[in-house]
């Protein structure tokens, strides 16, 4: 079987100051695999280094295309890349508003990214934002409203429906949990996991919150200063870690 | 089914001086199908440890635990999620679920997960739950309200909802009342008899003696600290 995406020694500097250096692991289709680490870890490097946006300085991203196979994402032409970025792959946002068009209705929000694979019909378009619209919960009544109307819950559901809805196979997640109240949190995780195992996603998550992680993904990543220092499957990572730092992260957490 | 070989295990605390526990030597144990061994031993002495290991959630340092055909101490994480997904079922001791999901979708999602169509798991859950007392007005609510023993069935019905041929039970019994314990060990007996090779930690003695062929004292695997 072909992984979905292949990640081979990836490396990013700022200067002297290391972002992420020699990442490597395959993610299968159906698979959700968590990063976590504190602030400044690399976290967010890597993911932007995965998801086409910043280019690393070394290694290579592989990833199954539909068309040709395994192709590495960092050499491919920017045109290929930006229709990997509005097709097979998605990239929700920590804030909303960075994934969203705030002067644009929310119909027209889901809808333009219908447009950008070359959807014509007005009422196709339409009908398919309202269903994705009730699928995350947002009422139809409030299509034609600005992100700006919403609350934080509901702009991030209306981001998660945007990506997904050309039907993506792998979603890049910024802290997608992150800044909302706890209520709002877990009915957004209850989402994210239904429609990973309805469409069959693959999805990398990264995140400073191991609850999330421990719901959501299927195997975790632990970054530090840059480096990973352990991976493996989620509940063995959080329930037995072996790395010092993995050790310390676990027993952090305040319990409720 | 399950056999485990010559395995070890210890803990090192690596914010804590860097303490190094041992806390499993040389345990070896085998469970073949339609059998039911128990793990006995005082707290502490490493039951969940060793049932944990069986299960992938801890690591182990040396040896082998075979569960069908794959050896969990070396198995990547892909083969780990997948043998759990078909072959190795757990019921622990705590139910860990989603917030605000329905306990009728809690209990169908190992069923969902293999395959099965949404009405065919549905009416398998609500079989299950109607079997172990859950009224049918709490079905569409979330557990994490429920009593202890409520969310300890809602557990059960969730582990016995796929017919795994390798069943992990982490007191089972344990708060429950006579009714209801009895059900669950007609459920595990029937699980037996289907060919399900099942691990268990029972401090209830009466069910020990009830439903399991032999018991196992882990003490003779922990290792001896030298005075």
């Amino acid at each position: 079987m072909t992984p979905l995406l292949q990640v081979d020694a990836v490396s990013k500097f700022y200067g002297a100051r290391v972002g992420c250096a020699d990442v490597s692991f395959d993610l299968y289709a159906g698979e959700v695999m968590g990063i976590v680490g504190e602030s400044g870890s690399g976290k967010s490097t890597l993911l932007n280094c995965l998801a086409g946006h910043t280019p690393p300085d070394t290694g290579a991203v592989r990833f199954d295309t539909r068309a040709d196979g395994l192709r590495d994402t960092v050499t491919m032409s920017e045109p290929e890349r930006r229709m990997l970025g509005r097709t097979d792959w998605a990239f929700v946002h920590q804030h909303a508003r960075d994934g969203l068009r705030m002067n644009v209705s929310a119909g027209g929000n889901v809808g333009e990214r219908l447009m950008a694979v070359n959807a014509r019909h007005y009422g196709d378009i339409r009908g398919k934002a309202i269903d994705w619209l009730d699928r995350v919960e947002i009422a139809e009544d409030r299509i034609d409203d600005r992100p700006t109307a919403f609350s934080g819950g509901m702009q991030q559901r209306l981001q998660i429906a945007r990506n997904l809805v050309t039907g993506p196979r792998l979603v890049f997640m910024d802290e997608p949990t992150g800044g909302l109240d706890v209520s709002v949190q877990a009915r957004l995780l209850d989402l994210l996991r239904g429609l990973v195992r309805e469409m069959n996603l693959s999805a990398i998550i990264v995140t400073h919150d191991l609850a999330v992680v421990r719901l959501l993904a299927d195997r975790l990543m632990v970054m530090k200063d840059g480096h990973v220092v352990e991976t493996g499957l989620t509940d063995q990572v959080l329930d037995d870690p072996q790395h010092g730092y993995t050790q310390l992260l676990v027993s952090s957490v305040l319990q409720v | 089914m399950i056999s485990v070989e010559n395995v070890s295990k210890s803990f090192v605390l690596h914010n804590q001086g860097a303490a190094q526990i041992p806390v499993m030597e040389d345990a070896s144990l085998t469970v073949a199908a339609g059998e039911c061994v128990a793990l006995i031993g005082a707290s502490g002495a490493g039951k969940s440890t060793l049932m944990r290991m069986i299960y992938g959630n801890y690591l182990t340092a040396s040896g082998r635990i075979m569960v069908g055909d794959l050896d969990v101490a070396s198995a990547t994480p892909r083969e780990v999620i997948a043998l759990r997904k078909h072959t190795l079922g757990y019921v622990s001791q705590f139910l860990r679920v989603v917030p605000r999901v329905a306990t009728l979708d809690v209990v169908a999602e190992p069923l969902l997960h293999t395959g099965t169509d949404r009405a065919d798991a549905h009416a398998q859950a609500k079989v299950l739950l109607t079997r172990l007392n859950i009224p049918q007005r709490l079905w569409s609510l979330s557990p994490t309200t429920f009593s202890g023993g409520e969310q300890q069935r809602v557990n059960i019905a969730r582990g016995f909802a796929f017919p795994y041929p390798a069943l992990l039970l982490d007191e089972p019994t344990a708060s429950l009342d006579p009714t209801n314990r009895e059900t669950v060990l007609a459920m595990i007996t029937e699980a037996k008899a289907r060919g399900a090779a099942i691990v268990g930690i029972f401090h209830d003695q009466a069910a020990r003696d009830a439903i399991c062929e032999r018991s196992v004292d882990v003490t003779a695997f922990t290792p001896q600290v030298a005075a």
